[in-house]
């Protein structure tokens, strides 16, 4: 909201300065944005008359003008073609500096004719970037006098951010109420003497509401003034408009905007010649259209309170008058409309038809309801005194809601919420200012609310108006209490597992990255989405349309974008959210990862090799095993999602429904249509899934008692021969039930397949640690643990032992 | 609040979203929550928490903490913080200076959320914050595009990221 320095002071009886009163406002909450002192700089510059223009002896296109200061004339080469006898202008003499073009003026010599000064466009002025003429005065414009006065540019303009619940505060009289309230002045009255009409006007106004419908205009206040001349409206008003940033159009109009602006009281005025009968507050009919003042047709309904005539709807009540009974400069009878909209309608009203204006965005934040009478006569006395005329006695259809709202204070809340105390006639005082009435006969006091303040509803309300005129900075800081001299850990387990995971995982050379939680529709359904629920019913772009069903496409898109930017190999991690649903179950906590292009770099002792599924499956385990899951307990299945590929990935499951994490590499056909070269292998943690306990015994922190054993271990290879499709796995832990004293590690080394095994079987080869705990084997034992280790291969997995 | 009874001390981070895009805006962005509920928490402890918190982050003592009435509608009294900040020369640097910098909002909770979550307002009052993570991210290393956050540049990642083992704590508070 922009307001300036001269027109707030017509409010507030001041001697603040400017600085005062911006820093006042900031810290009352009325935030400033911007205080544009327009006179800066320009104080200098006068008005110049060209007492004479004749042309250039050298130069075609300048003329030599001879400028009148006031006290002296000098000559002055100008290239403006606007330029001539008789202009009045705005004259910089030289020595001066012309802030548009960031010149220091000097007497000069151009083409051989000597200029003092210059003639300034806007633009040198630093006004706009107009610069195809100099600036053109009125000819009345005294010479000599200060551009900046003449100009009406002499006045400040602050600019305001009004926060919504403050809509009192868009009208410059609220904004100088506030600053009263504060110290800075005080408020001055208001001219609200009514007007004798001195005849009963013609039009007539009717409220043709349906009780369900009452609240759309509860009250109407009509005027009638004849005879009036539209004219162009004065100085004063005129500069007072250009400079909040509105184009002065006709008196009328002007003075219509000036009531919005200075005190939040939107006007209509009709031409009265163009009403055909009578005034209706009335719902619009279905198939009903409006040309409004923004010369847009809007399609109007009945949820939309329309102003009409006998014949059709003449304004969209709170949001915008039509064209066709609009004024114009030939306007000679005047109907004049002060009413009140039900600021949800208002609202849904501008919205559904996607039209703002000053008038909707009062409406909506809820204007005053008891100054529809007193608006109208501030502003009847403005038209008579601009556009003359004769104003008839008050319509008044409707009556004025009942808003009175009466609030228990107990002045010790103010202590007790805001922690600062305030003298008890220091908040009387502030609650006076501010417009409320305070009865304070013991307590709690009873403090009703004015009716321009429709944000205050409730105790708290008026603790945060006390405090906030007292001044927030005069609130002592006071230190958070502590209750415990140690804190208790604040991270759930959820929050720890992922701290942890992040950290290992990052150990392991992976790279956190955040993505978006949303991706593309059609690559969404590569990854089991797709669904009608998680699409974004608002997305940014067709791209980022659906909630992703998992984390790995955006980390494979990242991986595509880095190798892009020539980083091929790239591993990136993220934990985070994915979504199968839009019920709160539907978003699972995930950490996925990925791995692309090959893992280390060319060097003289190693050749780097391409990223596969193993790696992935470790950085899974990995996460798992800081998460606290048994790690010894997974089985491997060849179960992963169809993202990746059929026979190079697997799942780490804990029993056949309980699946902890997929690992692998990502499916080629998927890469392909993402547009990403392989090798890419990812792995998806189900962090959600991790047990929340470590077993039965999860109580307090002892631990086993630990059994170290004195004897070496023996360490045997086996090799099995078994079908294709048999997992290491199902092997491993064949051979681990063999012993489960003894034999303390089972992994596998070798794998071959081919030569005479025969179709469709493979060897595999496994190093069996056996480890002794009464004393050291003998050939024997060992021979015998070995044999049950066949036997129990044998019959799980029908493997044979290689010969 | 609905689940647990007063009091309550809690810092909720997460993902949030809205539809804006451009340096400053990115549809998804990360918030940090706070909310404190007890008997006796008034808006002298709110000044005292946040304001440690800012020179905290900032690592600057003595850094000048504004607030600054404002709306929101879940909070009553409501306030904007600002820090101290110079634009000097067209150099942004956070600390003493004649300018000021909003970094986020916050007040006393509105009875009427307390009396919608179960809490008896007439007992239980306390102050609530919100900020957001990038953007103090952006002011404290001097990020210039929001939307870089999310585009997993290897280059960006490493330049900006931290090392795995580099965690804030009491004793050895923040390194970066």
């Amino acid at each position: 909201m922009k307001i300036t320095f001269g027109w707030l002071k017509e409010h507030l009886e001041t001697d603040a300065s400017l600085i005062e009163i911006t820093d006042k406002l900031t810290m009352l909450g009325l935030e400033i944005e911007s205080v544009s002192e327009r006179a800066q700089g320009l104080e200098n510059f006068v008005v110049g008359h060209v007492v004479e223009a004749t042309k250039h002896p050298d130069a075609d296109k300048l003329q030599v003008c001879r400028v009148d200061n006031g006290s002296e004339i000098f000559d002055v080469v100008c290239g403006a073609p606007n330029a001539r006898t008789g202009l009045k202008g705005i004259f910089a003499a030289s020595g001066s500096y012309i802030p548009g073009i960031d010149v220091t003026l000097k007497a000069a010599s151009i083409r051989g004719v000597e200029s003092n000064g210059m003639l300034l466009s806007e633009r040198e002025m630093g006004l706009s970037d107009e610069h195809d003429g100099i600036v053109e005065l009125a000819d009345d414009a005294p010479i000599g006098a200060l551009a900046v006065s003449i100009m009406g540019l002499d006045d400040p303009v602050i600019d305001i951010a009004i926060t919504p619940n403050r809509g009192d505060c868009l009208g410059i009289r609220g904004i100088a109420r506030d600053l009263a309230a504060a110290g800075l002045g005080t408020l001055k009255a208001l001219d609200e003497t009514p007007i004798n009409g001195t005849f009963e006007s013609p039009i007539k106004v009717t409220i043709d509401l349906e009780p369900a419908y009452g609240d759309a205009c509860p009250q109407f206040v009509g005027r009638y003034i004849r005879g009036v001349k539209n004219v162009e409206s004065p100085k004063w008003l005129k500069d007072r408009l250009l400079a909040i940033g509105l184009r002065p159009i006709t008196a009328l109009v002007d003075i219509t905007n000036l009531m919005t602006i200075e005190h939040c009281r939107p006007l209509h005025v009709f031409d009265a010649d163009k009403v055909s009968g009578n005034i209706h507050a009335r719902m619009a009919r279905d198939g009903e259209t409006l040309l409004a003042l923004d010369g847009k047709e809007y399609a109007l309904d009945s949820e939309i309170t329309v102003i009409a005539d006998d014949n059709q709807a003449e304004a969209m009540g709170g949001v915008m008058g039509g064209e066709a009974s609009g004024c114009t400069e030939d306007t000679v009878n005047v109907f004049v409309e002060s009413a009140l909209f039900d600021p949800i309608r208002t609202s849904s009203t501008g919205r559904r038809l996607n039209l703002q204006s000053d008038a909707r965005f009062r409406f909506e934040r809820g204007i005053d309801s008891a100054f529809l009478v007193p608006g109208m006569e501030i502003a009847t006395r403005l038209i008579l005194d601009i556009c003359g005329g004769e104003p008839s006695e008050l319509v008044i259809a409707g009556t004025e809601p009942d808003r009175s709202l009466s609030i228990p204070l107990r002045p010790a809340r103010v202590k007790e919420l805001a922690g600062v105390e305030v003298d008890v006639a220091e908040m009387q005082r502030i609650l006076g200012v501010l417009g409320f009435s305070v009865t304070h006969v013991g307590e709690p006091w009873t403090v009703s609310v004015p009716t321009w303040r429709n944000d205050i509803v409730g105790e708290a309300c008026l603790v945060e108006e006390i405090v906030r005129v007292h001044g927030y900075d005069k609130i002592p800081t006071t230190p958070m209490q502590r209750d415990e001299v140690v804190p208790h850990p604040a991270w759930t387990l959820d929050q720890r597992r992922r701290a942890d995971i992040r950290r290992t995982l990052a150990s392991r050379g992976l790279v956190e990255a955040v993505t978006l939680s949303f991706m593309d529709f059609e690559q969404a359904r590569l990854f089991g989405g797709g669904a009608d629920d998680l699409k974004l019913l608002n997305p940014i772009s067709s791209d980022l349309g659906i909630m992703r069903p998992s984390i790995l496409p955006n980390l494979i898109a990242a991986a595509g974008r880095n190798a892009d930017r020539g980083i091929a190999d790239c591993p990136l991690f993220e934990v985070g959210p994915q979504f199968s649903g839009d019920e709160a179950d539907g978003q699972a906590i995930v950490a996925a990862g990925l791995r692309a292009g090959r893992r280390g770099r060319r060097n003289w002792a190693e050749a780097p090799r391409a990223v596969d599924a193993f790696d992935a499956k470790a950085d899974a385990l990995a996460a798992l095993a800081v998460a606290g899951a048994p790690t010894a307990k997974l089985q491997t299945l060849l179960q992963a999602p169809g993202w990746y590929h059929p026979g190079r990935s697997g799942t780490l499951n804990l029993g056949p429904q309980t699946v902890l994490a997929a690992f692998g590499e990502i499916h080629p056909g998927i890469l392909a249509k993402m547009g990403v070269k392989g090798p890419v292998v990812g792995f998806e943690v189900y962090l959600d899934n991790v047990p929340k306990t470590k077993g039965k015994k999860a109580k307090g922190t002892t631990r086993p008692l630990l059994k170290l054993s004195p004897f070496h271990p023996v360490s045997r290879d086996f090799a099995f021969v078994v079908d294709e499709d048999i997992a290491a796995d199902a092997v491993i832990r064949a051979a681990k039930s063999a012993d489960k004293e003894l034999i303390t590690d089972v992994s596998v080394f070798d794998l071959f397949a081919g030569g005479n095994l025969g179709e469709g079987r493979k060897s595999l080869a496994v190093n069996v640690t056996l480890q002794p705990t009464r004393q050291t084997l003998t050939d024997g034992e060992i021979e015998a643990v070995s044999k049950k280790l066949v036997a129990a291969v044998e019959k799980s997995t029908g493997g044979v032992l290689r010969t | 609040m609905q689940d647990k009874e007063p009091p309550i001390r809690i810092v909720v981070p997460g993902r949030t979203y809205r539809c804006d895009y451009d340096a400053t805006h990115s549809p998804m962005f990360h918030q940090v929550e706070g909310l404190v509920i007890d008997e006796t928490t008034h808006m002298g402890h709110l000044k005292g928490c946040l304001i440690d918190f800012c020179r905290a982050m900032f690592q600057v003592d003595d850094l000048p903490v504004r607030f600054r009435p404002s709306y929101f509608p879940f909070t009553e009294p409501s306030a904007e913080v600002d820090i101290g900040c110079t634009r000097e020369g067209g150099e942004f640097r956070i600390g003493h200076g004649d300018d000021w910098l909003e970094i986020l909002g916050c007040g006393m909770v509105n009875p009427k959320v307390l009396e919608n979550c179960g809490i008896d307002s007439s007992k239980y009052q306390g102050f609530a914050f919100g900020m957001g993570v990038e953007r103090i991210a952006m002011l404290k290393y001097g990020i210039p595009d929001l939307r870089t956050f999310f585009e997993s540049d290897l280059r960006w990642l490493r330049h900006y990221g931290f090392s795995a083992l580099d965690v804030p704590d009491m004793t050895g508070g923040l390194n970066r």
